[in-house]
């Protein structure tokens, strides 16, 4: 019972539990207990609510029972990433800066979520402060690709994404400023969104570059992803760079998941060098599927996205440099102690040598080069320049396209300790997911199959306009329901037994 | 700390000409901070909050947080730009200033830098001599006020050789408008007087747009001087010192004249000015060092990612420019003219910072003479004593109402003020006061009567001296009544009844 309501989908599941058939507590006490079972191997929490999330499940199965009218997702737990804040749970953003800060708020999204009847199950591990695409950057330890424990789950949003592919949570919150949650959802064969810019409430945020953050859905299919959409966007008086305009359903477009007449362009510059040969492959076979159901299949050119890069390089040090000055010990956090009190700038000082890690230290160092007097134009406005580029090449692609296609990163899940030594090699996992958080427009990885050099998952990524989310969901569905009718099933279904794993480390924990 | 060597200022004046520039911040009133919905302790309703209870996630700069731009406070700042005579920028952007300090909850301020709301302009200051001065703004613009550190132990209350501060964030976000003057020439011996005019200016200003308290004691009002002088002849300006925080108007004076003082003693020496900031101690009159400052600071100034820019609709600009109130130098005028006041009297009222309250005092009734009696006479003799500003000690409805009480006879100049120190003691109105302590004139004249006949019985010495001819003995008896009556009596008619009772009246 308890194996079975863990593999269902956030859909299935609520529709369960809105038949009566199965109760919240029930639900989220099957997900507390393959956490206990799984996490340890798998560590995609820093932390479970345990009691609480069941005393919040009891508090849905009462209002249920007495009629109250609640939506499609109420009752699901749901997995927070660590980047947002909640009230009374810790929320670190994967630092050491912040361990044992319990914030006196929740984001916008979690009160959305808290809303919707969802139970929150806990937070979710992640590169610090979101900087990573391996969570090895978080302060607390990696988390692990639930398809093969040696590998990275992808960052900075690992945690969330292996906690879905490892049937932990039936869906997870995740922040995307360069593809935190598309390239962890590529690398774990989950489903990953990141809305327009402006579409899903920042408030609550731990920010990392304000301009290019955005909150968004990981989950194992394309329903469960623009459910949960449709319950956290919205326009939010308390984030200035919320979209007031209201939205249609992406749970529509899913369902509606019709590509005839469609006209994807594929991305010429991210087709090619630098891809692994199973990527392209997967992505190929994916189009081709499309093609054959009526879309039509282009090929467009974004000459400038080869600077993106540079580009966001610099734009996310800049910001993230000032949006971390705020971790001072004064006020919340970690406080280092030295001998003889120190003065408030050595406190200072000495809290962020302590609390920081490494990769933090490098873009705060990177970011304040950046906008220093005399640097600026060089780097920081040039860097502006660059951006302006490439939402003009979104602009002159989607003139003749409905949507854009890529592979969603250039290879499948690597080992830990790969491309550690090497921040640039790391950083260009993002090739194909950081334009989108330039231009502010929306992107969707969607599972597309196993590459067949490793046997690891390959997501495909679409993008579409700005504020025309639903177009990704549409052909997500689509593209969903096609591949799974070849597979026989969902690809999750193919990953590894983890009880496997589970007996392995109960077993070395008796040694 | 060494006093510094002072040159005598009118030789200070024939070396050099000072070029002053200054700033001014003014904290606006808005229900609430510039970027959250936490109360704003600038505003009258919230001055006695407890440390950090005005505060939200934002204040606090905790992660997460967000600010969102207080849209009363941009029509404040639009208006307060207008009044200035600026142009309103379509499109203004708000920057992050990046500095560490602790009373900075993010550790960066949000404050226009390259695009602020309000820009060239100027402003007319008349001077306490008369003399009227045109003032030349580079720019207002919007930022947000840091928190309160209070330093704990130590001699200086400054954070060196502090033992620990205190920090109140319930300052931290008031919304503020920086108004930054150009360099301004030509103030010559004025110049202390024009810097305090001009601070003057500016609270008048505010005070009748509404848009701040403007009480620089508790520092609604706040003007940092900058100050250099130039050997005569000498075309490029002399290097500047700041002095910030100078919290009055009378301050704002003697900081100038001092820093010119100052700094001619060091360059007639021979010696260079360092750019810096100065401190001004108000105990002692003296400025000190500071923080060396260079145009180099680098605040490494970003556009603000949180925050859209302000465009503001022309339909509100002209709205706004449509309700400004008339600009100071032109109400002086027309009030002077109004009240048909000398000069001299004008100028009495003007520099005691009094034109607000005596201008609703005329409204509400009183003539304009016993107007300007009341509030530059007893009441600022009050408040004098009281260490209080004669603006927050009564308010102009009950001056008029006491002043009309004297002009029907009511009360004597002897009562009212009797009955002003009940109403600022907090007894009501002058009508209450009058109920309550039973001040009035008795009007009744057989009362009147009865108490001179029997001063004249008592006193027939007096009485012969009225019937001889010799009036001015009256006045023995007047006294003498006016005392039975415990004051309470109008003497003018005491003295008419005398007479007649004495057998020399009409």
């Amino acid at each position: 019972m308890s194996d079975e309501l863990i593999r269902l989908s956030a859909a299935a599941l609520g529709a369960k539990i809105a038949a009566g058939e199965v109760s919240s507590v029930e639900a989220t006490r099957a997900h507390l207990d393959r956490i206990a079972a799984v996490d340890g191997a798998v560590h995609a929490f820093l932390h479970v609510e345990g009691e609480r999330a069941i005393e919040t499940a009891a508090e849905i199965d009462r209002q249920r029972a007495a009629g109250a009218a609640l939506g499609p997702l109420a009752g699901v737990p749901i997995a927070i990433k660590d980047v947002l804040v909640t009230k009374g749970m810790p929320s670190t953003s994967g630092s050491r800066i912040l361990e044992g800060w319990i914030p006196p708020y929740d984001a916008t999204p979690v009160t959305k979520v808290r809303e919707a009847g969802m139970i929150p199950l806990g937070k979710t591990n992640m590169d610090e402060f979101a900087m990573g695409s391996s969570t090895e950057h978080s302060a607390y330890g990696p988390t692990h690709n639930p398809w093969d424990l040696d590998r990275i789950p992808g960052g900075s949003g690992g945690g969330s994404a292996a906690s879905v592919a490892a049937f932990e949570a039936p869906l997870a919150l995740g922040s995307d400023t360069g593809g935190s949650i598309r390239q962890p959802a590529h690398v774990t064969g989950t489903v990953g969104v990141k809305p327009t810019y402006g579409a899903v409430s920042r408030y609550g945020s731990i920010a990392l570059a304000s301009s290019l953050d955005q909150i968004g859905p990981v989950t194992r299919n394309v329903l469960d992803a623009a459910l949960l959409h449709d319950v956290i966007a919205g326009h939010d008086p308390l984030d200035s760079t919320s979209i007031p305009e209201t939205w249609p359903s992406m749970a529509e477009a899913v369902r509606r998941a019709d590509v005839s007449g469609l006209r994807i362009g594929v991305i010429k510059e991210l087709d090619g060098e630098g891809f692994q040969a199973g990527v392209r492959q997967r992505f190929h076979e994916a189009l081709e599927l499309l093609e054959q159901q009526g879309a039509e299949i282009v090929e467009v050119s974004a000459p400038h996205f080869e600077y993106a890069i540079a580009a966001y390089y610099l734009i996310l040090p800049a910001e993230a440099s000032s949006n971390l000055a705020k971790f001072d010990s004064v006020r919340f956090g970690l406080r280092a102690s030295l001998d003889g009190g120190g003065t408030v700038e050595q406190v200072m000082s000495a809290t962020r040598e302590a609390g920081f890690g490494p990769e933090v230290k490098r873009r705060i160092i990177l970011g304040t080069y950046a906008l220093s007097a005399g640097y600026y134009d060089a780097y920081y406005g040039s860097a502006q320049k660059v951006r302006t580029l490439v939402q003009r090449d979104f602009d002159a692609a989607f003139a003749g396209v409905d949507v854009l296609a890529s592979p969603t990163a250039p290879t499948t899940a690597f080992k830990f300790g790969e491309k550690l030594a090497d921040p640039v090699s790391m950083y260009l996992n993002d090739i194909a997911t950081i334009p989108a958080n330039l231009a502010g427009v929306p992107g969707i990885s969607v599972p597309a199959g196993l590459a067949p050099e490793d046997g690891l998952p390959v997501g495909i990524q679409f993008l579409a306009p700005a504020r025309e989310d639903a177009r990704l969901y549409n052909v997500g569905g689509a593209l969903e329901q096609l591949l799974e009718a070849r597979w026989g099933g969902p690809l999750l279904a193919q990953a590894p037994d983890l009880s496997v794993h589970e007996l392995t480390a109960t077993e070395e924990g008796a040694l | 700390m060494a006093r510094a060597e002072l040159m005598d200022f009118d030789k200070a004046l024939e070396l050099f000409e000072p070029v002053i520039g200054l700033e001014v911040h003014v904290e606006l009133n808005t229900a609430t901070k510039m970027f959250s919905s936490a109360p704003n302790p600038a505003n009258s309703q919230f001055h006695d909050a407890a440390p950090n209870t005005l505060t939200t996630p934002v204040c606090l700069g905790l992660p997460g947080s967000l600010p969102v731009v207080n849209g009363e406070a941009v029509k404040y700042s639009i208006s307060l730009g207008l009044a200035l005579g600026c142009s309103i920028a379509p499109s203004s952007r708000f920057a992050r200033k990046n500095y560490f300090y602790p009373d900075l909850a993010k550790n960066y301020q949000i404050s226009q830098y390259d695009e602020p709301i309000a820009f060239d302009g100027e402003v007319e200051v008349e001077l306490e001599n008369g003399r009227t001065f045109t003032v030349p703004i580079e720019r207002a613009h919007m930022e947000e006020d840091a928190g309160k550190l209070t330093h704990v132990g130590g001699s200086t209350g400054r954070i060196q050789g502090a033992e620990y501060s205190l920090v109140d964030y319930n300052r931290a976000g008031v919304p503020l408008v920086e108004i930054v003057t150009r360099p301004i020439f030509g103030g010559e011996a004025d110049t202390p007087a024009l810097a305090r005019a001009y601070v003057s200016t500016i609270r008048d200003i505010v005070l009748s747009l509404g848009i701040s308290e403007a009480r620089m004691e508790r520092g609604n009002l706040r003007c940092d001087a900058n100050v250099s002088l130039r050997p005569r002849g000498q075309e490029k300006l002399g290097t500047r010192t700041e002095t910030k925080n100078v919290n009055s108007m009378r301050s704002v004076e003697r900081a100038v004249r001092y820093e010119i003082q100052r700094q001619a003693a060091i360059l007639a020496g021979g010696g260079t000015i360092t750019q810096e900031t100065r401190h001004w101690h108000e105990d002692t009159g003296a400025t000190s060092a500071g923080r060396p400052k260079s145009d180099a600071d680098d605040y490494r100034y970003f556009p603000e990612p949180d925050l859209l820019p302000v465009v503001p609709s022309n339909e509100l600009i002209d709205t706004l420019r449509a309700a400004l109130p008339e600009p100071p130098a032109v109400r002086r005028r027309r009030l002077k003219g109004d009240w048909g006041f000398t000069d001299l009297e004008f100028q009495d009222v003007a520099n005691s910072g009094l034109l607000i309250e005596l201008e609703a005092t005329v409204k509400a009734g009183a003539t304009p003479a016993a107007a300007r009696k009341w509030w530059t006479g007893e009441i600022a003799r009050l408040a004098n004593a009281a260490d209080r500003d004669a603006s927050g000690l009564v308010s102009p409805e009950h001056v008029a109402e006491l002043s009309k009480l004297v002009d029907a006879g009511t009360l004597t100049d002897r009562l009212a003020r009797q009955v002003l120190e009940g109403v600022i003691a907090g007894e009501g109105s002058p009508q209450q006061v009058i109920d309550a302590r039973g001040l009035a004139v008795v009007s009744d004249d057989g009362a009147l009567i009865a108490a001179i006949d029997e001063a004249l019985a008592s006193q027939p010495d007096v009485l012969a001296k009225i019937r001889d001819g010799k009036v001015q003995a009256a006045g023995a008896v007047i006294g003498a009544v006016m005392k039975a009556m415990q004051g309470k009596a109008d003497a003018a008619r005491v003295r008419e009844l005398v007479l007649e009772r004495a057998g020399q009246g009409a």
